[in-house]
């Protein structure tokens, strides 16, 4: 397995940061005063134990929750309460951990969905078929396509999404996030219901997803997937940052070990 | 082409309905793999049928009643109305069960514009009419498409009567003596004069038939274009010109960027949303479109033969019919709505007497359907064609294939 | 506009109230059919409006059966016998209608997984064929030549008119609450229906079938898994709904006394108003957006004039759902505490 870390070193673009960011629900505190940022080019694993606090961390990156105190700074801006459309458009794009899909519309036509978000075409350029929507048709069918290749699963493009197998719905989720063309891909537990063999396509297709130059938010449960494919990771616990490193970092943070690998390598045992 | 061919005739067995929906899609094939020339060519003569029918009256399809131009003209009016509703309900996915609020907005503008306060000529009421009922549209989606998806069926049922019970009680608009006297659109041609001149450009005489032998019927003639009380041939005409029209931008509109984000939000709002489609804005359009149209429908409605309208035109009744027409045609499919629309309208008059009967047999034949074709007589071809390979894989794991 | 006319004085306000409340009560009881469907199906039942109508028919023709037609109205007290006896009948004909309908309309779609939608249709269709039954009893009776006998049932002839009065009984005045003379029937209303909501709640909420219902509403799948019979929840639940839709419509012919075959349409879209009002899938929600409905529109009659009272409970409808989505007890049947 080649080196994929190399983006780790230098001086690097953040494209996102979590600041100081504390989540109070009432009483309970979902999120208490963590920091973190993901940079230009890389792949970062966001891990930890059930109700550490990953969704409530996730949505407040994607803008769904404000931060009760602290701020997120994506492209150096904060980020403030957004239509949900507005924030795909800012350049953050998600798959879903249970999938969905636009289940009775075609493979091609859910990734042109995805690659609408930037389209400036209206109403009355569809109905008079003005050159820019067809340029922009033609554009975005190219692009889909496209990313239909990178994905693998460009022979089935035609078919209707539901009747994908479970896997390619997955990849096609991951196509059409990335048809938004977002500055950041985040990625919500991609690997879920996914044996062994699958997993490893999965590792290789999100290496390849960052060999094209997406930044990847990966959240997920399990470690050899986060070790193996990411090059840094972040480790939440009841709400707190607990460590921050590089995977071989974290396997051996006593904390980490404490708080999640432990129990993970006794059932691996 | 072998695939084609299997997916034809798979091994299992169909009911007469979705046998229906495989001959459709046989005949799209077939027209699909003809030449350019022959297809341009075969839609003008379907069109030239179209408007050539209710002369032609033809035998069993012709109604029992004497005047077929106006059961034709109310065939076309529902089949118009389905395919504007089908924007709202098959692509976009909102339930609107007081689509007939809208039919009534575009009747009333009419109405209240061509002579109960002014005396605009038809043809320059009717645009009017259609900007009112799309501004109508958005007025009440602007609040009503915030409201989740179970709940717009109730708001715009609401809506639907309020609107009715509003022109039942404002003076201004008739109340419920209604609106009488509207007038016609202008004849196109001479003027009529009765009642010795039939006025027109030219007569065209209808068929009769005998058995199946056809002979010309130079008695009943229809006189090139006049719009009257008489004959009510010409305003088929109209119709279905309109209807052609509307056809034909829901055909560009759909298979563009705003119709995926229709499809998408119908099938997942929240994920349509993240993908960066504002689905509000494209709801609030297709229900301004769908709204338009409605209005379109209703301004011919109200100007057509009898030229009166009243409250008691617009009963809720009405809204179930067009969502019924839509449903049971094929949702989502604009040539499964219209069929809808034709039989919802023409097989009441083709039936006329069981007239007693035919809101029971209606409403047993609406959930006999239901049950028995969920998708709806033509759905769209996908659907059908995902239908298919789901019993195809139920039958082969059924004999136990699937093992290898 | 005339606010004078509702808060002028407080006789009148009082007057308006209560009789919203007597009518909001009976709104209520048909609103739970809506709501336990809903709760537990997430379908409109849109037939559920025939199910209150064939149970008014019920409750006339006991009437007749036991009472004879063409007699001066009786006291609350007389009639009572009767009431009960057509209480019984009207929950029976009404539950028996419900079970058809799932039988028939609903559960080979809910075992196809089909579309909401389709439900929908369905049930459109089905309540169409329902209420078109009951417009041509006459016709049906004479196919087997009995629409004589049956005269003061079927109506010959005039089977789409209103059943005029074949269930009147004298209200009794007991006491005034402002200017509004609260009446035996009145009192008899309320109590009903609060007490079948009651009965109802406890069911829901203590019962074997109750768990089943909160269960298959909160996770049909995991419901199924956990051994609960979703078909025959299903069913309960349509019965439940159809025995308030019974209760309801003796309820509603002691205080109007006549019906007709569409007499369901329009208080199915109030009662489903109600029900969404309170918020869908909530009892007691329905009980709330039943009694505020009734009085709401009273009230909007009173200050706009009763032609309006129809489009002051829709208005009302849709301020509610802009404001509160949800309704005003967002809550659904699944989450109910135990």
């Amino acid at each position: 397995m080649s080196e994929t870390g190399a983006q780790t070193g230098g001086p690097l673009t953040k494209v996102l940061e979590v600041d100081d960011v504390t989540i109070r629900f009432g009483g309970l505190t979902a999120l208490d005063s963590v920091s973190f940022d993901i940079r230009e080019g890389e792949i970062l694993g966001l891990i930890g134990p059930n109700g550490a606090g990953k969704t409530t961390c996730f949505n407040v990156m994607t803008g769904v929750y404000q931060a009760t105190s602290g701020q997120v700074l994506f492209d150096g801006k904060p980020l403030t309460k957004l239509a949900r459309h507005k924030i795909t458009q800012l350049g953050i794009a998600r798959t879903f951990q249970n999938i969905r899909l636009f289940r009775s519309m075609t493979v091609l036509e859910n990734v042109m969905v995805g690659a609408d978000a930037h389209s400036k075409v209206g109403f009355w350029d569809a109905l008079l078929r003005t050159p820019r929507h067809r340029h922009t048709e033609s554009e975005s069918t190219t692009r889909a396509k496209e990313l239909l290749k990178i994905v693998g699963i460009s022979a089935r493009h035609d078919e209707l999404a539901a009747n994908l197998s479970y896997g390619d719905q997955r990849r096609l989720e991951i196509a059409r996030a990335m048809a938004t063309g977002p500055k950041l891909l985040c990625l919500d537990e991609p690997a879920a219901g996914f044996n062994p063999a699958e997993k490893l396509k999965l590792m290789e297709l999100i290496r390849r997803v960052r060999d094209e130059g997406y930044t990847v938010l990966l959240i997920e449960h399990d470690m050899r997937l986060v070790m193996g494919v990411t090059d840094r990771i972040v480790v939440l616990e009841f709400g707190r940052k607990i460590a921050e490193g590089t995977p071989a970092e974290i396997r051996d943070n006593p904390a980490v070990i404490a708080a999640y690998l432990g129990v993970d390598e006794e059932d691996a045992s | 082409m072998s695939a084609a061919t299997t997916e034809r005739t798979p091994a299992v067995a169909l009911n007469p309905l979705q046998r229906l929906g495989l001959w459709w899609d046989g005949v799209v094939d077939r027209y699909n793999a003809l030449p350019k020339l022959s297809r341009l060519l075969l839609v003008i003569l379907f069109v030239l049928f179209c408007y050539a029918l209710p002369l032609l009256r033809p035998p069993i399809i012709t109604t029992n009643a004497i005047d077929f131009g106006g059961v034709m003209f109310s065939v076309a009016a529902f089949a118009l109305v389905a395919l504007g509703l089908n924007i709202v309900i098959g692509y976009a996915g909102l339930l609107d069960l007081g689509y007939v609020g809208f039919y009534a907005v575009g009747a009333y503008t009419t109405g209240v514009l061509t002579t109960y306060h002014w005396h605009w000529p038809f043809f320059l009421a009717l645009p009017l009419a259609i900007a009112v009922t799309m501004v109508t549209g958005v007025i009440l989606g602007a609040p009503t498409l915030r409201v989740r998806g179970d709940y717009l069926a109730i708001v715009t049922l609401g809506f639907g009567e309020i609107i009715r019970i509003c022109v039942n009680n404002v003076q201004w608009l008739g109340a419920s003596a209604g609106i009488k006297d509207i007038p016609h659109p202008n004849t196109i041609g001479k003027k009529p004069v009765p009642p010795f001149d039939p006025g027109g450009m030219f007569a065209i005489p209808h068929l009769k038939w005998n058995g199946w032998v056809p002979s010309l019927d130079k008695v009943h003639e229809t006189h090139f274009l006049v719009f009257g009380a008489v004959d009510a041939i010409p305003y088929y005409w109209l119709l279905l010109t309109a209807m052609i029209l509307v056809l034909l931008g829901d055909r560009l509109v759909k298979a563009s960027r705003v119709g995926r984000a229709w499809e998408a939000t119908r099938e997942d709002e929240d994920a349509a949303e993240l993908m960066g489609v504002p689905t509000f804005k494209y709801k609030l359009m297709a229900f301004a479109l769908g709204a338009a149209i409605g209005g379109l429908s209703g301004s011919f409605y109200a100007s057509s033969q009898g030229g009166y309208i009243s409250p008691d035109s617009f009963p809720l009744l009405l809204s179930m019919l067009f969502v019924a027409a839509v449903i049971v045609g094929g949702s989502g499919n604009r040539w499964g709505a219209m069929a809808g629309g034709t039989l919802v309208a023409y097989l009441p008059e083709r039936f006329r007497a069981f007239a007693d009967y035919r809101l029971l047999v209606f409403g047993l034949a609406l959930t006999v359907l239901a049950v028995w074709r969920p998708e709806g007589l033509l759905p769209p071809r996908r659907t059908r064609r995902a239908k298919l390979v789901e019993a195809q894989i139920d039958e082969l794991e059924g004999e136990g294939v699937v093992d290898e | 506009m005339d606010l004078g006319a509702l808060f002028g004085n407080l006789n009148n306000f009082l007057d308006f109230t209560v009789g919203g409340l007597v009518f909001g009560a009976i709104y209520a009881l048909i609103a739970l059919g809506y709501t336990m469907v809903y709760g537990v199906l997430q379908l409109i039942n849109f037939a559920h409006s025939e199910v209150f109508m064939y149970g008014t028919f019920a409750v006339a023709w006991t009437f007749i059966l036991l009472h004879g037609t063409g007699d001066a109205s009786w006291s609350l007290g007389r009639a009572l016998p009767i009431l009960l006896v057509a209480l019984v009948a009207a929950m029976l004909m009404s539950a028996a209608i419900a079970l058809l309908l799932e039988r028939v309309a609903y559960r080979p779609l809910i075992n196809k997984n089909a579309p909401k939608l389709i439900a929908l249709i369905s049930a459109i269709g089905a309540s169409f064929a329902l209420a078109e039954a009951m417009g041509l009893r006459d016709r049906f009776a004479s196919w087997v030549h009995l629409d004589h006998k049956l005269a003061n049932y079927v109506a010959p002839d005039k089977a789409r008119d209103v059943y005029s009065n074949p269930v009147s009984i004298q209200p009794h005045g007991l006491f005034h609450l402002g200017g509004y003379e609260v009446t035996d029937v009145d009192v008899v209303v309320i109590v009903a229906a609060l007490a079948m909501m009651f009965a109802l709640d406890m069911f829901v909420r203590r019962t074997r079938f109750g768990r089943g219902i909160r269960a298959v509403a909160q996770d049909p799948e995991s419901a199924a898994l956990m051994g609960v019979n979703s078909t025959r929840v299903v069913q309960v639940t349509f019965l439940v709904g159809g025995l308030m839709a019974g209760a309801a419509a003796t309820l509603y012919m002691m205080k109007i006394g006549s019906t007709r075959q569409n007499a369901g349409f329009i208080l199915g879209v109030k009662a489903f108003t109600a029900a969404v009002m309170g918020g869908i899938g909530n009892l007691r929600g329905a009980l709330l957006g039943g009694l505020l409905l009734g009085v709401m529109e009273n009230w909007g009659s009173a200050v706009f004039g009763s032609e309006w009272k129809d489009v002051v409970a829709f208005v009302l409808l849709v301020l509610i759902l802009l404001v509160r989505p949800s309704g005003l007890l967002g809550e659904a049947l699944g989450k109910a505490r135990a």
